[in-house]
């Protein structure tokens, strides 16, 4: 018994420190620091917030006022999108989408705290709206009509689209048109991907174009100089750079629209209408976030924030 | 069936791209297959032992691997090539192995007396094993070499996933994803494309296999 009391308190004791250590990065979006920290730390109480932030006024049997009167949120999103959604070692989320959430969150009148975060990978996020485990989904979430039938979305919040990735010294490729004007250049993309199949019309010939199975192939050819340039959707090319140190930047502009939506229950207009006005009503933490998270990637354009598209 | 009809153009090019491949690792891997073959019988211990360490290595690791050790290693090493040099001679290495085990088979079945009266009327080991050996033992593995060669056509599908593209297997994973055609036809498709290859390879052996048939 003895032994495990001190065991117990060793671990609260490093579990505590990690936190700290961590800079204060919301340590109450991880499920695990919050049940752990909860009974020890007498700093940040959930109990402060009805007083500070005045219980916003909606309608009644809407959404909005059902997420306002509990005070809490299910959001979906990525835990695996580096500048998006990923989750840190100590469990804590970051990335645009991430910050998206925290923004309708704050205008519900929930504090980023208590957003309860649920994991939607791209299989799952249909059935994560349609069964009801999260109340809004913001996940590199592309807006198209097959999913529009099973759900409504808000937003758009971003356009995502194609671009280039290099080796940081390169020079020469500077977007798509280079692969016209230089038929030595070679691009590599997933064999069947629809960016396999955008970049063909800015090839001199079918040679250039380069196919793998997974981009991590391709990216360990623009590595090893097999390759000289990478091509998909600028989401997943950011990933490859952050995690490449410095070794493969972003070039060009994006010459496809991949539109990102916010997905909520079919057919929720009011909530809808809701997400898009907050978005509209909060430009400028729109673009803080985009600077503080996948901003921050060499090679990245700041967006503007796209019309909003009708609520069906 | 429309998926395949459509797009016969593209299963064309495909068709003629895994073709190519299968043509030109065939005449490598034979060619590279005897030599091996031929060094493993030899009288000299380090060209056994390299005889025999070849089959073992390529004869034991996945394709897949050799593949990859070829696309994505040896440009680590400062070897840049095509991709399509390295997958091709991928499967040349890799075929070897089982070539060269073929035609020893059938060197061992040669009697050992061919050997002995072909050094004794003073012909060297090269002349012996060109000139009376291999010619006799080539015609015996007829059939399990053509088996090696029809695996390496099937094998060839492999090939195309490590950036060369454009053959026949990738050409179903395009119109299937992106283009979105349903799955069963477009493989069906390939799958025909395939056997337009391997059939006509078959029957070719039979012909062969009749017309340099010895009685022994």
């Amino acid at each position: 018994m003895r032994i495990r009391k001190i065991g117990a308190a060793l671990s609260a004791g490093t579990l505590m420190f990690a936190l700290a250590a961590c800079g204060g990065d919301d340590p109450a979006t991880t499920p695990g620091a919050s049940g752990g920290g909860s009974t020890e730390e007498p700093t940040e109480e959930p109990s402060e917030e009805p007083s500070e932030e005045p219980p916003a006024e909606f309608e009644a049997g809407t959404t909005m006022a059902a997420l306002a009167e509990a005070g809490a949120v299910t959001v979906g999103t990525k835990f695996d999108q580096p500048g998006f959604g990923l989750q840190g070692l100590d469990g804590s989320l970051e990335g645009f989408d991430v910050e998206v959430a925290k923004i309708i969150a704050a205008e519900l009148g929930i504090a980023a705290d208590s957003i309860e975060w649920f994991e939607t990978t791209s299989a799952i996020r249909e059935e994560a709206i349609e069964g009801g485990d999260v109340d809004f989904v913001v996940a590199t979430y592309t807006i198209n009509e097959e999913r529009a039938q099973r759900i409504t979305f808000a937003g758009p919040y971003y356009n995502a689209g194609q671009q280039i990735m290099v080796l940081t010294e390169n020079t020469e490729i500077t977007g798509p048109e280079a692969f016209t004007a230089n038929p030595e250049l070679s691009v590599c993309s997933v064999t069947g991907s629809t960016p396999s199949e955008n970049i063909r019309e800015f090839l001199a010939s079918e040679d250039q174009l380069v196919l793998f199975e997974t981009y991590s192939e391709c990216a360990d050819s623009l590595g090893n100089g097999q390759v000289d340039a990478v091509t998909t959707d600028n989401v997943i090319l950011l990933g490859f750079a952050a995690a490449s140190e410095g070794a493969y930047k972003l070039v060009g502009e994006q010459f496809t629209e991949e539109p990102y939506g916010i997905g909520i229950t079919k057919g929720d207009v009011e909530f809808c209408e809701f997400i898009n006005q907050t978005l509209q009503d909060n430009e400028d933490a729109y673009l803080a976030a985009w600077d503080a998270t996948a901003g921050q990637i060499e090679g990245t354009q700041a967006p503007e924030l796209p019309e909003p598209s009708d609520c069906v | 069936m429309d998926a395949v009809t459509e797009n016969l153009d593209l299963y064309w090019s495909g068709f003629l791209t895994s073709l190519g491949i299968c043509l030109v690792a065939m005449v490598g891997s034979l060619a590279l297959g005897t030599v091996i073959a031929a060094c493993r019988v030899s009288p000299v211990p380090p060209l056994r032992g390299l005889g025999t360490w070849w089959v073992n290595t390529f004869r034991n690791t996945p394709l897949t691997l050799v593949l990859f050790f070829s696309a994505f290693g040896l440009p680590e090493i400062g070897i840049n090539r095509t991709f399509y040099f390295f997958g091709v001679s991928a499967l040349v290495l890799y075929t070897s192995a089982f070539v060269c085990e073929a035609i020893r088979s059938g060197i061992n079945s040669v009697s050992a007396g061919q050997a002995e009266a072909a050094r004794s009327i003073g012909l060297t080991f090269g002349q012996s094993l060109t000139l009376v050996v291999l010619p006799q033992a080539l015609r015996t593995v007829v059939p399990p070499l053509g088996s090696v060669i029809i695996a390496m056509f099937k094998n060839s599908a492999v090939v195309g996933a490590f950036g060369v593209g454009g053959d026949l297997f990738s050409t179903g994973a395009t119109l299937t994803s992106a283009r979105g055609f349903a799955n069963l036809p477009v493989i069906t498709g390939v799958a025909l494309g395939y056997l337009a290859i391997t059939l006509p390879a078959g029957l070719l052996l039979q012909v062969i296999e009749r017309k340099v048939a010895i009685i022994r």
